[in-house]
């Protein structure tokens, strides 16, 4: 990597930084779990990284390292974006009340 | 157009994706499909990543993502609402893990010797970052799950334990610069997984929330920085969003708690208030214990009864028989409103989700702002375990630890109603005044038994 690909990575996270503070700077305290729940499961896209990392890995120690990294990543992303849609769904509007459907 | 432009183009579409999904899940009515849209950029970046040419075993790749599947779902869908906190936390936790693994991975197929000192440098930010998330999660986890007590930890010596163990990190980073050799990482990531274990010990079950939220955003600057090793435009734009985004939430959930976040941080809260709460007041005042059936009388004959819910409740899976309580209390023509405090449960929010799923109407919801103003004209205030969040000392003691956070104005009803478990104080370790006004009247046990018992004593009125 030379002097001018880390330069426009350094653009990037500087950017990515603001429009970070930016987009969320009014949300409703009701909604700060799904959104911490929400951006926990953005990060897990560290998967691609991890997937990469496997993808290109020389020798057992980095291919176990990748294959753990992957698994690992793959439970943030499916956990956390099933995990958040789960909240989300309790909000929408109900018609009257059935039953207590705690089964689930 | 290239199989590379494309693939970078659709790393483009996947951040502006992520951006999207932080925007929408700012606002009620567009969080659900904010929270989509995430997850299609996700599949998108995903499904790209499989196409990148130079990349292989692909079979091994499908198989570690069917393992992690099988992991994941069935833990989100099945876990009950109730333990959504500290799956946050796991879930968390799992990406910080992963961030630091692909950062040693990636320094052991370099050539050390090779490394300027800002590839290195990012190397070290994923390792500890991401090891001092993945540890700090898992003892995060381990509290909200009452694998170990939600009490802060302390021992002699902590910060300056916790102080020499940074500062370790520190130096033998500085040195890794220098001469980075591969042990040298390996230490200083063992440095900082025991750093994340002991800074997360002395934070008390009730701020365990807000540290979720941190370890979040510390997860998303671990990918930011894996993204710097890969050279990876998406992970360093979602990396960095979450971590700022996180940190801009982490100050927003303190500020609604009234504290500070190095006071979250540093002060062991809990410990030090217990101590400082006397037993002896206790005994010369007395406190009114109603029945049942008292309290059913008085609901049932009100004109506006507003359910304050608090923890208590979420821990006693209590949530559907309040919504019993309160439906029967509407067919006889009661007005019912839940008030609920910004961290009512265990996390901002929090209440909002056990209430909505136990069918309880949207519009019945009030938040404190909206709330407030109501009590004065409420004819009971129904407590339902919840304690500091409707605290009088937060308002009229300035010693009290809790002071300065809002607070629900339960002491303005005509009546209040505490349904408890004991006289015991809450969360922060403080008396309650409230409980020992003159319009108060105690039920004491399980918050869901309560609840039961006033449903069935409406019902005979």
């Amino acid at each position: 990597m030379n002097g001018g690909d880390i330069l426009s990575l350094i653009t990037v996270f500087v950017l990515a930084a603001f429009v970070g503070f930016e987009v969320i700077s009014k949300v409703p305290s009701v909604l700060h779990t799904p959104l911490m729940s929400g951006t926990n499961a953005i990060h897990g896209v560290v998967l691609v990284g991890s997937m990469i990392v496997l993808g290109t890995a020389h020798g057992s120690l980095q291919i176990t390292l990748g294959f753990v990294a992957v698994v690992l990543a793959t439970v943030n992303v499916v956990g956390g974006f099933v995990v958040t849609d789960r909240m989300l769904e309790m909000f929408k509007k109900r018609e009257p009340p059935k039953k207590d459907d705690d089964g689930r | 157009m290239s199989l590379d432009t494309g693939i970078r183009l659709a790393y483009l579409v996947a951040a502006v994706c992520f951006i999207l999904a932080l925007k929408g899940l700012s606002g009620p009515k567009t969080a659900r499909i904010g929270n989509l849209v995430g997850a299609g950029g996700m599949l998108l970046a995903v499904g790209m990543t499989f196409a990148t040419p130079g990349l292989s075993r692909f079979p091994l790749m499908a198989g570690a993502i069917a393992i992690g599947a099988v992991l994941g779902f069935p833990a989100a869908r099945l876990v009950k609402m109730t333990a959504i906190p500290q799956m946050v936390a796991a879930f968390n936790g799992v990406g910080g893990g992963a961030a630091a693994l692909i950062a040693l991975a990636e320094f052991n197929k370099s050539d050390p010797h090779q490394l300027a000192v800002y590839q290195v440098v990012e190397v070290l930010f994923g390792v500890v970052v991401g090891c001092i998330s993945f540890a700090g999660s898992v003892v995060a986890f381990a509290k909200l799950q009452e694998l170990m007590t939600g009490r802060p930890v302390t021992y002699p010596g902590q910060q300056v334990l916790n102080a020499v163990v940074g500062g370790g990190i520190l130096g033998l980073a500085i040195a890794a610069c220098i001469s980075p050799h591969g042990w040298l990482i390996a230490v200083i990531g063992v440095l900082a997984l025991f750093f994340g274990i002991a800074f997360v010990l002395p934070i008390g079950g009730a701020d365990v929330p807000v540290l979720i939220s941190l370890l979040n955003s510390f997860t998303g600057l671990a990918v930011a920085a894996s993204g710097f090793v890969l050279h990876s435009v998406v992970l360093v734009v979602a990396g960095t969003l979450v971590g700022a985004s996180g940190t801009l939430l982490t100050r927003m959930m303190s500020s609604a708690m009234g504290r500070s976040l190095p006071n979250i941080l540093f002060s062991a809260f809990g410990s030090v208030v217990t101590a400082t709460t006397t037993d002896g007041e206790l005994g010369d005042r007395t406190v009114r214990s109603g029945s049942a059936d008292d309290i059913a009388v008085l609901l049932a004959y009100s004109q506006k009864v507003m359910i304050v819910p608090g923890y208590g409740l979420a821990v006693a899976q209590a949530q559907h028989v309040a919504r019993e309580l309160a439906e029967l209390l509407e067919s006889r023509g009661v007005e019912v409103v839940y008030a609920i405090h910004p961290v009512a449960g265990r996390m901002p929010g929090h209440m909002n989700v056990l209430l909505a799923e136990a069918n309880v109407p949207y519009e019945q919801l009030k938040g404190m702002e909206e709330a407030n103003p109501g009590f004065q004209t409420a004819d009971v205030a129904l407590v339902v375990g919840a304690n500091d969040v409707v605290n009088p000392a937060a308002k009229n003691s300035p010693g009290s630890p809790i002071y300065g956070m809002p607070i629900l104005a339960v002491d303005e009803a005509k009546n209040i109603v505490f349904l408890k478990r004991s006289m015991r104080p809450g969360f922060a370790g403080i008396d309650n005044e409230l409980l020992f006004d003159p319009k108060t009247t105690m039920l004491f046990g399980d918050a869901k038994d309560s609840l039961t018992k006033l449903v069935a004593a409406v019902k005979q009125l």
